[in-house]
C-alpha cells in the first residue's frame, strides 16, 4: 500500500461522503454515492483486496445506484436538507 | 504534544475511517429525508468494511493467490508472503448483505411515498398524527 495514493483517495472518499449527504437533490445524492463507491473500490484494490474491490464495483457502484435512481424516479427528487 | 501528533500521523488511516463512520452516523441521526438516512447507513457500513479489510494488510506481502498452485502440491506455502484473506471473505458477505438491506429499505421508501406522498420525516410525523 503506497501511502500517498491511500491518503489522497481517502480524502476524496470523505469529500464525496460529505457531498452526498449535503446536496439538496436526491438524484445528485445518487451520483455522488456512486462516485463514493468507485473510490472505495479503488481503495480496496490498493490494499490488495481485489475480490472485495470488484464486488464493490459491481454491487455497490452498479446495483445500488440503479436502485437509488429507480427509487428517486418513483418518489420525488425534493429534499429539505 | 509531539508524541501525540506522531501517534495521529502514524495511524492516519484509522482516524480517517472513524471520521467516515461519524459522517454516516450523523446522516442517520440528523438528516430529515429517509433516502439521505439510507445513504448514511451505507456510508457507515462501508467505513466498517474498510476498517476490517485494512486489518488484513501486511507490508511486503502479495495478493492472496497461491503462485504456481497447479501441479506443485508439495510446495511449502509461507503465510507471511500473502495478505490475510480471512477479513476479505467476511467483508464480501457484508457487502452482499448491505445491498440486500438497501434494496428492501428502498422498497419500503417507495411504499411510504405512495401512501403519504412525502419522504420527509417531520411531514410524515404530522400525517401520522392526523389519523
Amino acid at each position: 500500500m503506497l501511502w500517498p495514493i491511500d491518503l489522497i483517495v481517502l480524502t476524496f472518499v470523505i469529500f464525496c461522503a460529505i457531498a452526498a449527504i449535503t446536496v439538496r437533490d436526491l438524484l445528485g445524492t445518487a451520483i455522488l454515492f456512486s462516485a463514493y463507491s468507485f473510490l472505495m473500490c479503488l481503495l480496496w484494490a490498493v490494499m490488495g483486496a481485489v475480490d472485495v474491490a470488484f464486488t464493490e464495483a459491481s454491487v455497490g457502484a452498479g446495483v445500488s445506484t440503479v436502485f437509488l435512481v429507480a427509487a428517486v424516479f418513483r418518489t420525488s427528487r425534493r429534499t429539505k436538507d | 504534544m509531539n508524541e501525540f501528533l506522531a501517534l495521529i500521523v502514524a495511524k492516519y488511516n484509522f482516524w480517517l475511517y472513524i471520521i467516515l463512520m461519524m459522517i454516516g452516523l450523523y446522516a442517520m441521526i440528523a438528516k430529515n429525508n429517509l433516502m439521505k438516512k439510507l445513504v448514511g447507513m451505507n456510508i457507515f457500513q462501508t467505513a466498517i468494511i474498510l476498517f476490517y479489510v485494512s486489518i488484513g494488510y501486511k507490508h511486503g506481502a502479495t495478493l492472496p493467490i497461491i503462485q504456481g498452485g497447479h501441479g506443485t502440491h508439495d510446495a511449502v506455502i509461507h503465510a507471511a508472503d500473502y495478505i490475510n484473506p480471512l477479513p476479505h471473505v467476511l467483508m464480501l458477505t457484508a457487502i452482499v448483505v448491505s445491498v440486500a438491506t438497501f434494496g428492501v429499505a428502498m422498497a419500503l421508501c417507495v411504499k411510504i411515498y405512495q401512501r403519504y406522498q412525502t419522504l420527509e420525516e417531520d411531514e410524515l410525523r404530522i400525517r401520522l398524527s392526523e389519523k
